[in-house]
């Protein structure tokens, strides 16, 4: 019986690793989620073969268990709208740092003595789990909307450290207490994993939050790794350690697209300086009528889009590819340039733009479309602020400042379609909107691309 | 028993084999390729099976239950969401 186990297992792992391979590619990509979906089928059938399961009752539950988990995941995964991909991955990735934190209290509440290195591997599962648990609940809260402030304090920092370093005390005193670990400590120590957390998670702003669900993402496929270790199952070790490896790499790039070290993500926060240091703007903003826009863009030979967060709000994807198609027709050039930390998520855009059918030789990274915007003779910006706002460049007081940004400003004409007057996400007046050669369309992404395109229709 | 040092260089292979396999990924699949990764370490549900099924005690039961259910939620979930998300890159590709 655990051979087959061991034999599933072996497969599975394979499968994971060519599943992840292929999605890397987009051409393999769909075939990629196929493969590491049968790895999983194989690797939970087989469990139940799992000489270490034992009881009827605990057979009934694990059914269960996966029918009530499963069901709502399924439910909710299908209704998603595309929009609330992000915070519905912190989600799932919460649940299962979740997972792996009760996989290791299970075994600490076990009345069999484990070595003492395991038991200390168990117990560092459990405080990377619950951190990834509670983390992860936190930013989806943020990124639903239930959680709107960024919540700051004095000393928050110290305080933070002393939970922390209280959760990692109990964790060793529990970790050398042997085979009777006292239960009220247990509780107490993964309450105070919990909280910390909370109280990491809660000061950061939404504009770090893709970079924050990248990283607990890699501390949940740590976590599974550890409590592989603790279960002696290499399917979880390898699992979790290609996806904790994977994990800290993909947050590693994202924290460099913003040009901020990981450390200044999770313990600065963004929008902190005071409004009060930063230079006057000069000029003012001027608006634009959307008709006028049309035949700007409908003249033009090279036009570059800018989405941005407020595109995904607006549901405006499909208008703009509409849009796109349209002047595809006039012979106008049209290509899409995606700052890599664009939306809420990397790629978050590139999802987006999929969702309505543009193709993606049509989309740009940052570093292939910079230099094009001194030939655009328009660049719009749809939903987007921080990214391209030029005060990255030119002011090192500002909080963004070094951040790689979008060139928009250099494009002949620049229209910025815009919900309202605010700043952006940082809290940062952005200096584009005030340029010369920059004009404001107000009003709600997807009417305004409406607007746009019976502008252009009208012509002919 | 996967132990010491055996355990340490499966670690240390997984690593690289997770550090090779993103490295070459091009941006527009990030967010993929996370809810991608997000799903596999959902494989975090054998792990729970088997928590629960070696539990003695109703607590045990009760946390490995709670478990099995966030667990089978991060797989369930992770899936069907990367595979909406990657079912669109196929109809683009149709589209060009």
């Amino acid at each position: 019986m655990s051979f087959i186990v061991n034999l599933a297992y072996f497969a599975a792992a394979i499968l994971f690793i060519i599943g992840l391979k292929q999605m890397a590619s987009p051409v393999t990509a769909r075939r990629g989620i196929i493969w590491a979906g049968w790895g999983m089928v194989i690797a939970t059938v087989v469990t139940f073969l799992h000489p270490q399961v034992i009881g009827f009752v605990n057979y009934l539950l694990i059914i269960a268990g996966i029918g009530i988990g499963g069901g709502l995941a399924w439910y909710t995964g299908k209704r998603v709208p595309m929009t609330d991909m992000p915070q519905m991955i912190a989600l799932y990735n919460g649940m299962g740092g979740g997972a792996a934190a009760g996989i290791g209290i299970v075994a600490l509440m076990g009345s069999y003595s484990m070595s003492w290195t395991i038991q200390f591997i168990a117990v560092a599962g459990v405080i990377i789990g619950s951190v990834a648990f509670s983390g992860s609940l936190i930013a989806f809260g943020k990124l639903q909307g239930l959680i709107k402030k960024s919540l700051r304090f004095d000393m928050q920092q110290k305080i933070n450290l002393g939970v922390l370093g209280a959760t990692v005390l109990l964790g060793i005193i529990i970790a050398f207490s042997g085979a009777e670990v006292n239960g009220t400590l247990l509780f107490l120590f993964v309450l105070l994993a919990l909280a910390f957390g909370v109280l990491m998670t809660i000061p950061i702003g939404g504009a770090d939050m893709p970079v924050v669900i990248s990283l607990y993402n890699a501390l949940t496929g740590l976590a599974v790794g550890l409590k592989g270790l603790v279960l002696d199952n290499a399917a979880l070790m390898i699992a979790g350690i290609v996806v904790g490896a994977a994990g800290t790499l993909l947050t590693q790039l994202m924290a460099k697209a913003m040009n901020r070290p990981l450390t200044n993500v999770l313990f600065s926060s963004f929008g902190e300086t005071p409004s009060g240091d930063q230079e006057e703007v000069s000029g003012s903003m001027k608006e634009i009528e959307a008709s006028d826009a049309g035949v700007m863009m409908a003249f033009a030979n090279k036009v570059i889009i800018v989405p941005g967060y407020g595109m995904a709000v607006a549901q405006a994807q499909h208008k703009i590819w509409e849009l796109t198609q349209l002047l595809q027709e006039r012979d106008v050039q049209v290509k899409f340039a995606i700052h890599p930390v664009a939306g809420r998520m990397p790629g978050h855009m590139n999802v987006l733009l999929a969702e309505a059918g543009v193709p993606y030789d049509v989309i740009y990274d940052l570093d292939e479309i910079n230099n094009e915007f001194k030939t655009a003779d328009v660049a719009v910006v749809i939903g987007a602020n921080d990214v391209v706002n030029p005060v990255a460049r030119s002011n090192p007081e500002s909080p963004i400042y070094g951040m790689p940004i979008l060139n928009a400003d250099e494009a002949k004409n620049v229209i910025v379609i815009k919900r309202g007057k605010g700043a952006g996400f940082s809290g940062v007046e952005n200096h584009l909107f005030y340029a010369d050669n920059t004009r404001m369309l107000y009003g709600d992404g997807q009417k305004v691309a409406g607007q746009l395109i019976s502008s252009i229709k009208e012509m002919g | 028993m996967i132990e010491g040092f055996v355990a340490l260089y499966i670690f240390m292979l997984a690593a690289f084999t997770g550090y090779e396999v993103i490295s070459k990924v091009p941006v527009i699949l990030h967010t993929p390729l996370m809810s991608g990764s997000n799903f596999i370490h959902g494989i975090v549900l054998v792990g729970t099976m088997v928590a629960l099924g070696q539990s003695e005690t109703g607590l045990q039961q009760l946390v490995g239950f709670v478990a099995v259910i966030l667990a089978a939620g991060n797989a369930v979930g992770g899936y069907v969401v990367t595979e909406r998300m990657l079912e669109m890159f196929k109809s683009s590709k149709g589209a060009k």
